[in-house]
């Protein structure tokens, strides 16, 4: 959070949550990158089911896979996962 | 029930998250995979929620929320008494025809703390009481969240906080709390149990589980790669692991019927594919003192148990 927020008076009572956390990037937690081969895979999507965090999209009107490297948080589970190895992680470079 | 409900992977896909991005749940994190699966299997209006624990605290940090469903933290005793109140509360107010004649399912998330320990007398009193609500128990085996402390989950022999693994205590020497049996005890509707890495089945059940007339519980396998000292990428792993040694057995009962779960049957039917305990326990940081000489005794404990309870599971199920 970078600039201050509502004070007490201003805000819902009883703390209620008011923003979605999709405006809130974890992205930049990663220490490795997934990279993916994209003549490896076959499009069976268990990486998308896998995620923790929701981070791989189905797009249909592409009928491909797609990294969000906003959410990622490199943990590795879809390289660990995919059946053709098609995902490989890689050290992220500033 | 839900035999007309077909879906693949790639309808899974295309439907939208309703657990969203952006929590702050630590890489590698199943609970959150399996919550974002079991969100994917709702039918229609729903209501989640849950009890203080992992899942909780990161889903929730103010001011931003995880839930793109109408959801509502309780204390951490009290997720079965919270839903067991919203279901008791949308059922007077379509009395009353406050509101149009929908159905709203009610979802309770509880960590093995709340369900194990804290929770139980709630979660008991709510399944007697007969309300109509699916719970949901993800297993991490331990209070994660508040710095891997032992609870009536964790297994036997793991090394947590409160039961390190030392010369005088060898980790946790208490044995793991049957939880599902002991719900199936209560003679309930729907009673199961899931791990992640078998996502459609985990799907299937917990859809079941919304379904079904009554309470409903399930129980889903979790890896925690913080608290069990393991690779942030082998968290689903594990989860089949589990599986395939027969510490975590796949199984459903319905309306008192219980039977075993394809993966678990594959087992039951060909017991040379069973694998030993070792193979699930040697990635994890938690077992690492097991597989020293002094460990060896509570290896071969931890493996009896294992089979004792898979017989059994066995024998209830009709399979031998």
């Amino acid at each position: 959070m970078s600039s201050r927020g509502k004070s007490w008076k201003e805000i819902a009572p009883a703390g209620v949550c008011s923003k979605s956390s999709t405006t809130f990037l974890t992205g930049d937690w990663k220490t490795y990158l997934p990279l993916r081969d994209l003549e490896k895979c076959t499009r069976c999507l268990l990486c998308v089911i896998f995620c923790p965090d929701g981070a791989i999209h189905w797009k249909p009107e592409k009928a491909d896979i797609e990294f969000d490297y906003s959410f990622c948080k490199g943990c590795g589970i879809c390289a660990n996962e995919c059946p053709t190895k098609a995902i490989t992680m890689k050290l992220e470079k500033e | 029930m839900s035999e007309e409900w077909k879906f693949t992977a790639k309808d899974i896909a295309e439907k939208p998250d309703l657990f969203l991005s952006g929590h702050r749940a630590c890489a590698g994190c199943a609970p959150a995979t399996v919550l974002r699966l079991i969100m994917k299997a709702t039918r229609g209006p729903t209501i989640v929620t849950e009890a203080t624990g992992c899942m909780e605290v990161v889903s929730s940090i103010y001011p931003y929320t995880s839930w793109a469903v109408p959801w509502l933290h309780t204390a951490f005793e009290t997720a079965a008494a919270n839903a067991a109140g919203i279901e008791a509360a949308l059922k007077i107010m379509r009395k009353k025809c406050k509101r149009k004649q929908e159905h709203v399912d009610v979802i309770a998330i509880a960590g093995d703390g709340g369900t194990y320990d804290i929770g139980l007398q709630a979660l008991s009193g709510a399944v007697e009481r007969g309300h109509d609500f699916l719970f949901v128990l993800y297993d991490n085996e331990a209070y994660m969240n508040t710095g891997i402390q032992r609870s009536g989950g964790t297994p036997h022999g793991a090394a947590t906080t409160t039961s390190p693994a030392g010369s005088i205590v060898p980790g946790k020497v208490e044995y793991k709390k049957p939880i599902a049996e002991i719900m199936l005890a209560h003679e309930m509707p729907y009673v199961a149990t899931a791990s992640p890495y078998y996502w459609r089945d985990l799907i299937a059940k917990a859809r079941k589980g919304l379904e079904v007339e009554g309470p409903a519980f399930l129980h889903v396998f979790a890896p925690c790669p913080r608290g069990w000292r393991s690779d942030a990428a082998k968290s689903i792993e594990l989860s089949r692991l589990a599986v395939e040694t027969c510490v975590f057995p796949l199984w459903e009962s319905a309306n008192g019927k219980c039977q075993l779960s394809t993966p678990s049957k594959l087992i039951a039917l060909a017991p040379q594919k069973k694998r030993p305990v070792s193979d699930y326990l040697q990635g994890q940081g938690r077992f690492r003192h097991l597989f020293t000489p002094k460990g060896k005794k509570m290896l071969d404990e931890v493996q009896s148990r294992t089979d004792e309870r898979w017989q059994r599971l066995l024998k209830k199920c009709q399979e031998t």
